[in-house]
């Protein structure tokens, strides 16, 4: 597959509203599909039990809510709107069941409302634990992990076994390694992996098959690494955070690069990159593996309780790692943990004297002149005034 | 003109004796606070919902709850100068302004609703109740002070139970990691015992304080339940849940009730007491607390009682049976924080709503949906419809915020009312 088609793929399967490759998955396998919110959940595990997990990260711009404003007030993120919205105009019947992460108090309400409204479809809450003991938030956490089994095997899917899990646990190693090679190697030369196309393909994994995202991750880096035509350009270097849930509009990732920014490091779509580093696949015990690595390898993140350490170090660990010479804070309107944690973080980066600037977003943005302004000049000071 | 469904008269406009006992409790608790410093008391920040009374007091350590610095700043005009400072500081316009209250009022020097100062946490109780935003409000006070923080993850209803599963979890936080905090501080051992007595205490308490709220069930109710009913959780929600003064407040203001009943009187409002109740609500939500005079006179104005509300419920659901219980004592304190309204789930919620719309005979239930707090706001519209649905009562729904006086808009929330209160009323008289 050419570069092109490759992009043209991963955009299809982006815009594609109807989860086709997902009506496909099923035909072909006869399995369950089961969705999911941001920001993560243990996707090996329902892998291992032959359920494709299916991330549902709204329907950026390219849906018009009609009945899904009529759940919220104007003061509530766009997310849920348009998950609602895609709910009830059938485009989720696909989908065997929902699991609403331990995200925010919207999607934590949200996980009831799906079971009024839904009451036929498996739907559940996942708990993450933020106490990060193995033996109090460990045993927490795989407990709710083996009701999630138990419930799928109730529902057909095939039960879970230690061998089965350490195969899927492999395979997604596999996976994060490749999601993680290409976010170094836009570290290293983001001229070769523009973000738009990243993002792109980080999305069109929420839909597909473990195994045909990875060979989509292999070809794509094969690909840009013959690209002869992809130049450095004088841009920026910033890293972006603040979108970890509500994803923006692929125009606002494009009119970014646009004006004049490399983008090095984000939050999109964190399920890829959740857990940092491999899990254990080789286990007597592939479960407590899987929970042993949500509390030791989950990446610091303004959802999950930062117990040690400073508030926002990690950020400026980000920014020295990836080279960024600014941050720019890009986070959804009326989003509780990107936007309370936002002091801390701009404190830290100030401290580390990070140049920054920040903007809200809706999912459906559609305007992006303002933002290109701005961001153009961000990224000029940065040019013109950074030691 | 005077209203005819309120008798205004100096007799019933003065404060009953329950009210002054509140009151001075109240304050006497943040005059302790203020003096704790000079005096070696320790003090732990928490929260109101999972708060963990008993067990503080256990140890020797006094309770603060920003919350109820928050509200009661907005209820004194506060609110707006600490929300503009936090928002000039960097906090979001978007995001909870008990939290900018909160940190404006710090950064203004941490003076109480008394008047004075605040002690400094020895402790950061983080007890993760039914809201995400405690767990950044904490970290957010975490980099202001030099003291310990500890996390209590108290799981959500998500499935509309509690599991073991769940109550051990938080066990073995108390055990663990919550109680080691509390020794460390207070330099005194966990003493078991002292806990279930004071466990003792808070379930004589909450019988009161159920009997109080269901009170609401009789016609005509001798009290609100939301208006009134935050200043008869106030006791029980803060500070002295676990004491003898608790049983004694909860004592003595069952024995009003008890007077006005046989007196067949409906509530004491602001204004007096309320002659006529002409309609009976049931308010899901929390209060606006800069105008909260001016609400609730709207709610008096036309003669409405709120007989049951669920905001009254956010440091304890206790009218479905639960009960502190000393013969388990960590496990009863776990049951309690996972009890709690907010962290009940959706369909819960709506079950609870319509089972007091039913058995308080209510007319109809209004929803206050406030900006600030999306545990209680996100998924409102949708409980509206399924209340409506279950019991064929009519719904209202009205906005404001909790302690930022930019989102009190009088007129609005006026106007919406009397349509409210009018539609009700036509319902009765036949029409559609």
């Amino acid at each position: 597959m050419t570069l092109d088609s490759l992009l043209r793929r991963a955009e299809d399967l982006y815009r594609d509203l109807r989860f086709t490759a997902v009506h496909e998955w099923k035909r072909r396998t006869g399995g369950l599909a089961v969705g999911f919110l941001p920001v993560y959940v243990p996707r090996e595990l329902l892998h291992a039990m032959g359920v494709l997990p299916v991330g549902v990260m709204g329907a950026g711009d390219d849906l018009e809510i009609i009945r899904g404003d009529a759940y919220y007030q104007s003061y509530i993120c766009h997310l849920p709107r348009s998950v609602i919205e895609l709910g009830l105009n059938g485009a989720l019947d696909c989908l065997d069941g929902m699991l609403f992460p331990a995200t925010c108090d919207v999607i934590r309400n949200l996980s009831g409302m799906w079971m009024m409204q839904f009451p036929g479809k498996y739907s559940h809450y996942l708990d993450v634990p933020q106490d990060f003991a193995p033996d109090i938030g460990g045993a927490f956490y795989r407990h709710e992990l083996e009701q999630i089994a138990e419930a799928l095997t109730a529902r057909g899917a095939r039960p879970l076994t230690a061998a089965a899990l350490r195969a899927s646990i492999a395979a997604y190693n596999t996976h994060r390694e490749l999601v993680e090679g290409l976010y170094t190697l836009r570290q290293q030369q983001p001229w070769l992996v523009p973000t738009g196309e990243l993002y792109l393909l980080l999305r069109a994994g929420c839909v597909l098959p473990v195994e045909e995202h990875t060979a989509m991750l292999r070809e794509y880096r094969a690909a840009v690494a013959a690209a002869a035509d992809r130049r450095p350009m004088d841009q920026a270097r910033v890293l972006l955070t603040g979108s970890f849930c509500e994803q923006p509009p692929l125009g606002l990732i494009k009119t970014l690069e646009r004006s004049g920014c490399y983008i090095v490091d984000d939050d999109f779509v964190q399920v890829h990159r959740w857990i940092r580093g491999a899990v254990r696949a080789d286990g007597d015990d592939p479960l407590g593996d899987l929970a042993l690595a949500y509390l030791r390898q989950g990446m610091p993140s303004a959802i999950r309780y930062i117990d040690d350490g400073k508030k926002g170090q990690d950020l400026v660990d980000r920014v020295e790692h990836s080279g960024a010479e600014g941050v720019i804070f890009c986070a959804p309107s009326f989003c509780d943990p990107a936007l309370l944690d936002q002091p801390m973080a701009t404190a830290a980066v100030e401290r580390a004297g990070i140049p920054w600037t920040a903007f809200k977003y809706a999912e459906n943005t559609g305007q992006f002149q303002v933002i290109r302004e701005q961001a153009g000049t961000f990224a000029d000071s940065i040019k013109l005034w950074s030691e | 003109m005077s209203n005819p469904v309120v008798a205004a008269s100096a007799a019933a406009a003065a404060k009953d004796k329950s009210q002054e006992r509140q009151k001075a409790m109240i304050a006497d608790h943040f005059h302790k606070l203020a003096m704790a410093p000079d005096l070696g008391q320790k003090c732990a920040y928490t929260f109101v919902p999972g708060n963990l009374t008993e067990l503080l007091g256990s140890f020797g350590v006094l309770p603060v709850l920003p919350e109820i610095n928050a509200l009661q700043s907005g209820m004194r005009g506060k609110s707006r100068d600490y929300i503009g400072l936090a928002e000039k500081l960097g906090h979001s316009e978007d995001v909870c302004t008990y939290v900018k209250c909160d940190i404006g009022m710090l950064k203004s020097g941490n003076v109480g609703p008394t008047g004075e100062r605040l002690p400094k946490p020895d402790l950061l109780l983080l007890s993760y109740t039914g809201c995400f935003t405690f767990l950044k409000w904490f970290e957010l006070l975490a980099q202001e002070y030099d003291c310990p923080c500890v996390m209590l993850h108290v799981p959500y209803q998500g499935d509309g139970v509690i599991t073991d599963s769940m109550r051990r979890y938080v066990v073995d936080q108390l055990r663990k990691k919550v109680i080691p905090a509390l020794e460390r501080i207070s330099g005194r051992a966990y003493d078991e015992d002292l806990l279930k007595r004071q466990l003792a205490l808070s379930a004589k308490a909450e019988d009161d304080l159920v009997w109080v709220l269901e009170s609401g069930k009789r016609r005509p109710s001798p009290i609100d339940a939301y208006f009134g009913g935050v200043y008869y959780i106030g006791p029980i929600f803060t500070a002295f849940r676990g004491t003898q003064e608790a049983i004694d407040y909860y004592q003595e203001l069952r024995g009003e009730i008890e007077d006005r009943i046989r007196q067949g009187k409906g509530p004491i409002i602001p204004d007096g007491e309320l002659q006529e109740e002409k309609y009976r609500v049931v308010v899901e939500g929390p209060p606006n607390w800069t105008s909260f005079r001016q609400f609730w006179q709207m709610f008096t104005d036309e003669g409405a009682v709120v007989v049951a509300s669920t905001y009254t419920k956010v440091g304890g659901v206790y009218d479905n049976g639960f009960r502190h219980d000393p013969s388990r004592p960590l496990e009863s304190l776990a049951d309690y924080c996972m009890g709690c309204y907010t962290n009940l789930n959706l369909p819960t919620r709506v079950a609870m709503l319509a089972k007091y719309v039913k058995e308080y005979s209510a007319d109809g239930f209004l929803i206050n949906s406030v900006k600030s707090c999306n545990s209680f706001s996100a998924g409102q519209l949708m409980i509206l419809r399924e209340v409506e649905q279950r019991t064929g009562r009519p719904g209202g729904f009205i906005e404001s915020d909790l302690v930022d006086p930019r989102y009190f808009s009088a007129s609005n929330i006026k106007n919406r009312l009397e349509s409210y209160f009018q539609m009700i009323a036509q319902k009765r008289a036949g029409g559609s």
